[in-house]
C-alpha cells in the first residue's frame, strides 16, 4: 500500500512537468513492456529511497553548519569515537541494501530469460546500420538492412529538421504485439548496442559472437532507439525503429515482404548494361558507401581515402572488386561481400569507375562477382 | 607534540642549479611537488578546452562546428587528458608536497626516481597532443579504447598507447616511492594508526596503482600487437575476444577510479576537522573504510560490462559486490558529518569545497547505487546518465577536493595568504556552473540518450543547451583559479601566513614548520608523542 503511493507521489511529481513541456522529459521513457516496467517502478523505488536519505543526511548536515558555527560562539566538543553508533550506520545501509537488491534479482532474472520465443530475429550491427534477418516463427526467411533516413542536409542544417531527426530509417524492424521475440545479436565490424528504451532492452552486439535478448511489446505503436556503443564516425547516425503491429497486420507485411523477396529474385546470368548498373549503382552507393567516401568521391583526408582519381579504382578490376567483398584489414573499409547481393557489388563498383571523373568505361557483370567469391 | 618550530637551516646546503636546469635536475620533494601540480593544470585547461569544444557542438542538435570523426577524438582526448595528465598528477603532486611533511621526513625515500617519475609525464603529454596531428588525427575510440574498433585507428592509437605505456612506467615509479617513504621514513612515535588520513589514503592509492598499472599495460600491448604483429587476442576470427579486453580494462579500470578519488577523502579528512576545530570522528573506522573500498574495487569491474550479455550469475555476483562499496563509503560520509557535528565551524575556502565536496559527491553515490541495479543499468548504460553520473565524482569529487586541498596548503607552500574573496567567488560560480552542466545530463540519460555522439534527436535539445550554457561557466570560473594561483605563488601578494595559518589544523607541518615551508624540511626529525 505505502509502496504504491509512494510510487504515485514521485510519478505524478515527475510527470508535472514532463507533461508541460515535452522536450524536457525527466524520466525513463513509458514502458510497453513487462519487464521495462518493473525497470521503471524499482527506479523510482530507489529515487524515493535515496531521496529519503538525502533529506535525512543532508538536513543533519545543514543544520549542523547553521548551528554549530564559530561566528555564532559555538564552543567544539572533543568527541572523536562511539562505536554503537558506528554499528548502527554500517547495519543499517547494509539492511537497505538488501531491501533494493532483492526486487532488482527478481527483475533481472526475467529479463534475462529468453526461453521459448514466438519469433527469432538476428539483428547484425555493421558500420553504420543495421541488418535483419528473421530467423524463426512467423515471417521466417525475411531479410533487410535498415539505414539512417533523415537527409544529410537537415543534419548540416540546410534544411529544417523534422520531427524524428536521426530516429528514422528506410526499413523498419516490424514484429507483431503480444508475442515474444527473442533478438538475437551479433556484428560484422566493431562492437554495437541495440535499444529501445521502451522496451527495457539494450544488448550489445559483439562481431564473432551471439549473444541474446528478449521482448514482449503489449502496445502497438512505433518505438525508436539508436545503436548507444561507439562504434566509429557515424555512431549517431544508425538508429533503430520498430513497429509493433496487430497480429493481423503483421502477416499482412509479411506477406508483402514475400512477394518484394520474390520480385526482386533475378535472373543470375541475365547481362548488364553500363547505364542499368550506373544507376542502380548509384543508390547503393549512396546509402553505403557515402558515409566515408563522400558524395563527391573525395573521400575524408587523413582519414578515408579518396576514390575519384583512385589507382585503385582506375586500374585492374580484380583488385578493386577484391577490395570491396573482402574489405581492407586495419582500416574502416568492411567487407561489403556480406551485405550485398552480386548485383549489388557489380552496380556499385561499375558506378565508382564512371563516376566524377573516373572514365574507365568498365561493366562489371554479377557473374564476374558470383566468380571472384569463389 | 612539541611546538618547536623548525626555523630553517642558516647553513642550507643549496648548491642547487637555478633558472630552468633547478627544474630539470630537482630532487626536492617540494620543487617535485610544484612541477606535478604545474603540469596537472596545464593539462586541465587542455583538456577543458577539448570539453568546450564537445558541448559548442552538443549546443543545438545538426553539425556546426565539427565533423562526426574529429568529435569522437575530441570526447577521447578529453578523458584520456583528465584522467591521466590531469587528476592523477596532481594527487601526486599533493602527495610529493604533503606526505614527507606529514610524517615528518626530510624527503621522498628515491629523490632521483622521483624526478625520474615526473619528467616522464611531460614526454608522454606531448606524444598524446602530437596523436592530434597525425594523418587520421588523434584516437576517437573512446578513453576506454574498446577493441576492435582501437584496432582500425590511424597511427594516433599508437601514439596514445605508447603515451599511457609512459603514464603508466611514471605512475608506477611514483607509488613505489609513495609506499617506501611513508612505511619506512615516518618520524620516530608516529605509528600506523597515528598518520595522519591523507597519508594513509595516499599509501593504499599507492598499493592499487600498483596492482593495476600492469594489467593496462598489459590490455594496450595486445592492442598493439593485435594492430601491427598478427596476433587476435581480441579478434574472433583469429580465436580471440572483443570482450576479454573489456574484463581486462575494466579490471584495471574500476581500481582507476578509486585511485583518483581516494586521495581526495584523505584531503577532506584533513580540511573537516581542521575548520570544525574538532578532531576526526572515527579515525578507525575511516583507515578500514578506505582499505576496504580498496579491496572491493578488485571484484567488481563487470559492473560496467552489465549490457555485453554475461550470464545472470555473473550479472548477480557483480550486482551484489557493487551495492556493497556504499556500506564503506556511508561511513565515511557520516563519519565526516559527525566530525562537523558540535564543532565550531568557519568556512573559508578550504571548507568551501569540502563541504560542497560531500554535497555533491554523495549525489554521484547515489546515481552510482542506481547504475549498480543491473536491470536498471540495461536502461541507463552508455547513456549520459553515466556522464553525469562519473562527472559527480570525478569533477565535484576528485576535483572539488583538489581545490579544497590546494586552497587549504597554499598558505604553508607559498607562506602567503590567497585572496580570500576570490576564492570565495571561486567556489560558487564552480558548485553553481557544475551542477548546471551536469545535472540535466541526468534527465538526457533516462530519456535515452547515448554518450559520445556529436548529433541528437530532437527531444534532447532542451538539456543540451542548458548543459552547454553551464560549461562554459564552469570552464571560465577556472580563468579565475588561474589568477588567484597565479597571485599567491608567482606574483607573491597577499598577506604573510604564520606557522599555524588554521587554528584547527594540528598536523606536522602546521606545529613544527614556519610558512613557507624552508627548501629542507626536517633535517632532524620530530618526536611524534
Amino acid at each position: 500500500m505505502t509502496k504504491r503511493m509512494v510510487k504515485a507521489a514521485v510519478a505524478a511529481l515527475l510527470a508535472l512537468p514532463a507533461a508541460a513541456q515535452a522536450a524536457y522529459q525527466l524520466n525513463l521513457p513509458s514502458p510497453v513492456t513487462r519487464v521495462a516496467g518493473e525497470i521503471y517502478d524499482l527506479h523510482l523505488i530507489m529515487m524515493a529511497i535515496i531521496l529519503v536519505i538525502f533529506v535525512g543526511v543532508f538536513g543533519v548536515m545543514f543544520y549542523s553548519i547553521y548551528a554549530h558555527r564559530k561566528s555564532v560562539g559555538h564552543k567544539a566538543e572533543h568527541f572523536h569515537e562511539n562505536t554503537t553508533v558506528e554499528i548502527i550506520w554500517t547495519v543499517i545501509p547494509f539492511i537497505i541494501l538488501i531491501g533494493m537488491a532483492w526486487p532488482a534479482t527478481k527483475t533481472l532474472l526475467s529479463l534475462k530469460d529468453t526461453t521459448s520465443p514466438d519469433l527469432t530475429i538476428k539483428v547484425t550491427g555493421y558500420q553504420w546500420k543495421w541488418g535483419y534477418d528473421y530467423l524463426k516463427g512467423e515471417g521466417e526467411g525475411i531479410s533487410f538492412l535498415s539505414s539512417l533516413s533523415t537527409p544529410q542536409d537537415q543534419i548540416t542544417g540546410s534544411a529544417s529538421k523534422g520531427e524524428h531527426y536521426l530516429r528514422e530509417v528506410d526499413n523498419r524492424l516490424v514484429v507483431p504485439v503480444n508475442r515474444k521475440v527473442r533478438l538475437l545479436l551479433t556484428a560484422n565490424d566493431v562492437i554495437h548496442s541495440w535499444m529501445i528504451p521502451e522496451f527495457g532492452v539494450k544488448q550489445d552486439a559483439i562481431p564473432g559472437f551471439v549473444r541474446d535478448t528478449w521482448f514482449k511489446a503489449e502496445k502497438e505503436g512505433t518505438y525508436r532507439g539508436q545503436c548507444v556503443e561507439l562504434c566509429g564516425k557515424d555512431h549517431a547516425f544508425m538508429p533503430i525503429v520498430v513497429d509493433v503491429v496487430s497480429a493481423e497486420k503483421y502477416s499482412e507485411w509479411v506477406a508483402e515482404q514475400k512477394k518484394k523477396i520474390a520480385a526482386v529474385a533475378e535472373d543470375p546470368n541475365k547481362k548488364w548494361d553500363l547505364e542499368e548498373l550506373r544507376a542502380r549503382g548509384q543508390g547503393v552507393y549512396s546509402t553505403t558507401c557515402v558515409a566515408c567516401h563522400q558524395a563527391n568521391g573525395q573521400g575524408v583526408k587523413g582519414a578515408f581515402p579518396a576514390l575519384d582519381r583512385s589507382p585503385l579504382v582506375n586500374g585492374p578490376k580484380g583488385r578493386h572488386i577484391e577490395i570491396v567483398l573482402n574489405g581492407k584489414q586495419g582500416t574502416a573499409m568492411a567487407p561489403f561481400g556480406k551485405q550485398l547481393s552480386d548485383t549489388d557489388i557489380a552496380a556499385v563498383i561499375t558506378y565508382e569507375r564512371n563516376a566524377w571523373s573516373n572514365k574507365t568505361g568498365d561493366v562489371i557483370q554479377p557473374s564476374e562477382i558470383r566468380a571472384a567469391r569463389k | 607534540m612539541s611546538a618547536v618550530i623548525d626555523s630553517g637551516h642558516a647553513h642550507d646546503h643549496e648548491h642547487h642549479p637555478s633558472g630552468i636546469m633547478r627544474w630539470i635536475t630537482t630532487t626536492n620533494h617540494k620543487d617535485i611537488g610544484t612541477l606535478y601540480l604545474w603540469f596537472s593544470f596545464t593539462m586541465f585547461l587542455v583538456g577543458g578546452m577539448l570539453a568546450l569544444g564537445i558541448r559548442a557542438e552538443l549546443f543545438q542538435p545538426g553539425l556546426q562546428f565539427w565533423h562526426p570523426e574529429f568529435f569522437n577524438q575530441l570526447t577521447t582526448m578529453h578523458g584520456l587528458i583528465m584522467v591521466f595528465g590531469a587528476i592523477m598528477p596532481a594527487f601526486v603532486g599533493f602527495a610529493n608536497w604533503q606526505v614527507p611533511m606529514m610524517i615528518g621526513a626530510p624527503d621522498m625515500a628515491f629523490a632521483r626516481l622521483n624526478n625520474w617519475s615526473f619528467w616522464l609525464l611531460p614526454v608522454a603529454a606531448t606524444l598524446l597532443v602530437a596523436s592530434f596531428f597525425v594523418p587520421g588525427g588523434a584516437t576517437a575510440a573512446g578513453w576506454t579504447i574498446y577493441a576492435p574498433l582501437s584496432t582500425q585507428m590511424g597511427p594516433g592509437m599508437d601514439l596514445a598507447i605508447f603515451a599511457l605505456h609512459i603514464m603508466g612506467a611514471s605512475s608506477i615509479m611514483g607509488s613505489i616511492n609513495i609506499v617506501t617513504t611513508i612505511l619506512n621514513m615516518r618520524a620516530p612515535g608516529m605509528t600506523m594508526m597515528k598518520m595522519p588520513l591523507f597519508v594513509w589514503t595516499w599509501l593504499i592509492t599507492a598499493y592499487l596503482l600498483i596492482a593495476v598499472m600492469p594489467v593496462l599495460a598489459g590490455a594496450i600491448t595486445m592492442l598493439l600487437t593485435d594492430r601491427h604483429f598478427g596476433t587476435s587476442f581480441f579478434n574472433a576470427a583469429g580465436g580471440g575476444d572483443p570482450v576479454m579486453f573489456q574484463h581486462i580494462f575494466w579490471f584495471f579500470g574500476h581500481p582507476e577510479v578509486y585511485i583518483m578519488i581516494l586521495p581526495g577523502f584523505g584531503i577532506i579528512s584533513q580540511v573537516i576537522p581542521a575548520f570544525s576545530r574538532k578532531p576526526l570522528f572515527g579515525y578507525s573506522s575511516m583507515v578500514y573504510a578506505t582499505a576496504s573500498i580498496a579491496i572491493l574495487s578488485f571484484i567488481v569491474w563487470a559492473h560496467h560490462m552489465f549490457t555485453v550479455g554475461m550470464p545472470v550469475a555473473g550479472m548477480l555476483f557483480f550486482m551484489y559486490a557493487t551495492v556493497l562499496i556504499a556500506v564503506p563509503t556511508g561511513v565515511k560520509v557520516f563519519n565526516w558529518l559527525a566530525t562537523m557535528w558540535r564543532g565550531s565551524m568557519t568556512f573559508e575556502t578550504p571548507m568551501l569545497f569540502a563541504v560542497g565536496f560531500i554535497f555533491v559527491f554523495t549525489m554521484g553515490g547515489f546515481t552510482g547505487l542506481i547504475l549498480a541495479i543491473a536491470p536498471v543499468d540495461i536502461q541507463l548504460q552508455d547513456t549520459y546518465y553515466v556522464v553525469a553520473h562519473f562527472h559527480y565524482v570525478l569533477v565535484a569529487g576528485s576535483l572539488f577536493s583538489l581545490f579544497a586541498g590546494f586552497y587549504f596548503w597554499v598558505p604553508k607552500w607559498s607562506g602567503r595568504m590567497y585572496d580570500e574573496k576570490l576564492g570565495k567567488w571561486h567556489f560558487w560560480l564552480s558548485m553553481i556552473f557544475f551542477n548546471v552542466t551536469f545535472f540535466p545530463m541526468h534527465f538526457l540519460g533516462l530519456a535515452g540518450m547515448p554518450r559520445r555522439i556529436p548529433d541528437y534527436a530532437l527531444q534532447f535539445a532542451g538539456f543540451n543547451e542548458i548543459s552547454s550554457i553551464g560549461a562554459f561557466g564552469f570552464g571560465l570560473s577556472q580563468i579565475l583559479f588561474l589568477w588567484i594561483i597565479l597571485k599567491v605563488t608567482v606574483l607573491g601578494r597577499g598577506d604573510k601566513a604564520s606557522a599555524r595559518t588554521w587554528e584547527g589544523a594540528d598536523t606536522l607541518e602546521w606545529t613544527h614548520l614556519p610558512s613557507p615551508a624552508p627548501y629542507h624540511s626536517f633535517h632532524e626529525q620530530p618526536v611524534v608523542k
